[in-house]
């Protein structure tokens, strides 16, 4: 270990050390009166962190004798993980301190499954994918739980936990194939080891059993039981994150494992990964259909999201990749705007969550009620907004790398889903009369969602500049 | 002769056991967690039967972690626990029903 490799890993040191400094400060000083300063000093840091991160030169830095890796691609990922964090835990903070929920555990079980998810992104080894993927899960399984006086809650955490813990079990039992049969956990080493086209069988068997438990963590069908349940009994502030950061970094160390350790063989996990794409893009849509509540609903939204993501991966091209990365950028800045609104639906001071409370919103927030129809229509890929262009761009590169079904399933998909974010807007404009929604959330929130809005309008033009950083970071993943 | 293949199968089964135990069990949360140690423990045992095999000695500090992991896993999965029977009084997989998925 030499200075080199802790100047390549300081992002993740210096956001550990925080975390264990502010955990000593909340535990010595004050306890939850401290907790709305900590969450402020986390935001920063975690702003602070990603400008470090943009600014350090985009070239490939292998750390601790390869085990870890600072690229283009875990650049972009990072950058993506840490400003969501941060949007995150501006906006909910109004929503924990309504609810009597402001602990100071908070910021820090944040910080640390954001530690774990920076891990699991510059993952280049077994050991370091496991060791990045449990930090990010135990952390995500206590906020799961986090309203411990709450069954829901706990329900929540429980089931989270066995799946959760299910999906670990399987992707350690496929890694310790991949080493026996490979020779080794380094993914460089994995893939010296891949000669022609095809994994031998040994391999194979441990590649699905990684895939089965990395579908696990991105919610892709038939792995996604957990989300519905997970997403409607978590306080809405953890839903938010559970529906942004992780996923990303989900996304992108399924990336890592296909590319880096099996890329030599893309039409074997192209099958596996292509089935998971094309069931989540349909269950997730039809799933969403009969959902009263709109974070059950978010949750199968985000279902059939990550098929759409996973399309770009099955590509296995560099197109593909780029068209995942700016895929899952678009669909954190909509996720943001969307649970920005719903930190802020309450109705007599008590926060409400169903479909049917949108009623009439145009009345009592136009302004909110036209972002979020915006936001509406561009999840479900209308044209012109951004995320129609995300949609086109995977599809894209999964017909140029001869997935046509595929494609043609995802479009089918994406009318379906159509309905049910157009049946949002309707009932927000056509709706019929009720008692409005409180209309007291704070500026954070408000502006949250109209800047989401607007960043899905105007990004049209040139996506805020991140293609080209989503394309350094596909040239970094795929060689 | 005891060979890598026999270790292998005894994790193989442990692992499935451990599977089966997750899914077929109606009775009690605290077996789930009693299966999910099992599934770790059946990688365990093809880590170091691998290890050894290839007289590697990576598959051997991947069971310490993954030993030192289970440990953390086992104390969170039981402090959700406790306080899922604070709330509802009961451990039964049956009563995990609040929210139906």
């Amino acid at each position: 270990m030499t200075s080199l490799d802790l100047s390549i890993a300081l992002p993740e040191i210096l956001l550990s050390l925080w975390a264990m400094v502010a955990l000593m400060a909340g535990a010595y000083f004050g306890k939850d009166r401290l907790a709305q300063a900590l969450t402020w000093a986390t935001v920063a840091v975690f702003v602070l962190l990603s400008i470090l991160i943009g600014v350090q030169e985009p070239v490939a830095q292998q750390a601790f004798g390869g085990l870890f890796v600072a690229d283009g691609f875990a650049r972009f990922a990072k950058m993506a993980i840490l400003l969501s964090g941060a949007a995150v835990l501006v906006m909910g903070m109004d929503y924990l301190e309504r609810t009597k929920m402001m602990k100071f555990e908070y910021p820090i079980l944040v910080s640390l499954a954001t530690v774990g998810m920076m891990v699991m992104v510059s993952a280049q080894d077994l050991i370091t994918l496991y060791m990045g993927l449990e930090l990010q899960s135990l952390a995500l399984y206590v906020l799961a739980a986090f309203r411990r006086d709450s069954v829901k809650a706990t329900e929540a955490g429980l089931k989270y936990f066995v799946l959760g813990a299910l999906a670990s079990g399987l992707l350690l039992y496929g890694a310790s194939l991949v080493y026996g049969y490979a020779g080794s956990t380094m993914f460089a080493d994995i893939a010296g080891t891949i000669h022609g086209d095809h994994l031998p069988v040994g391999l194979l068997m441990g590649l699905a059993f990684m895939l089965a438990g990395l579908a696990f963590k991105v919610s892709a069908v038939p792995f996604h039981m957990w989300t519905p349940d997970v997403y409607e009994g978590s306080p809405t502030p953890v839903t938010a994150f559970f529906a942004t950061a992780p996923k990303v970094a989900a996304m992108a160390l399924l990336a890592r494992v296909t590319f880096n350790a099996f890329g030599h063989a893309p039409g074997d996990w192209g099958q596996i990964v292509g089935l998971l794409a094309g069931l989540s893009m349909i269950v997730g849509a039809i799933g969403a259909l009969g959902q009263a509540n709109l974070k059950r609903l978010m949750a199968y939204s985000s279902i059939s999201h990550m098929g759409f993501a996973l399309l770009g991966v099955t590509a296995g091209s560099e197109a593909g990749v780029k068209a995942t990365m700016l895929y899952m950028a678009i669909y954190l800045t909509m996720s943001i705007g969307v649970f920005a609104f719903m930190l802020t639906m309450r109705r007599d001071g008590r926060p409400v969550q169903g479909i049917s409370d949108l009623n009439m919103l145009s009345k009592s927030q136009p302004r909110q009620a036209l972002a979020l129809l915006v936001l509406m229509f561009s999840l479900a890929g209308v044209p012109p907004l951004i995320g129609f262009w995300a949609k086109y761009a995977v599809l894209a590169a999964a017909i140029a790398s001869g997935y046509v079904v595929l494609a043609v399933v995802g479009v089918i998909g994406s009318v379906i889903g159509a309905f049910y974010y157009l049946r949002l807007v309707y009932f927000m404009y056509f709706g019929t009369e009720t008692d409005p929604l409180d209309d007291d959330g704070v500026p954070a929130q408000r502006w949250m969602t109209l800047a989401a809005a607007l960043i899905t309008v105007l990004g049209v033009v040139n996506l805020f500049g991140i293609e080209g950083a989503a394309t350094m970071a596909a040239q970094a993943l795929v060689h | 002769m005891v060979g890598l293949e026999h270790y292998l199968t005894v994790a193989a089964a442990l692992f499935v056991i451990g599977i089966f135990g997750i899914f077929l069990n109606r009775k009690n949360v605290i077996v789930i967690l009693m299966s999910i140690e099992l599934i770790l423990l059946s990688v365990n045992i093809n880590l170091v039967a691998f290890s050894s095999h290839m007289g590697d000695l990576v598959g051997q500090v991947f069971t310490m972690f993954v030993l030192t992991v289970a440990a953390a896993e086992a104390a969170i999965g039981l402090a959700i626990l406790v306080t899922f029977f604070r709330n509802r009084g009961t451990i039964d997989v049956e009563d995990v029903n609040v929210m139906k998925g």
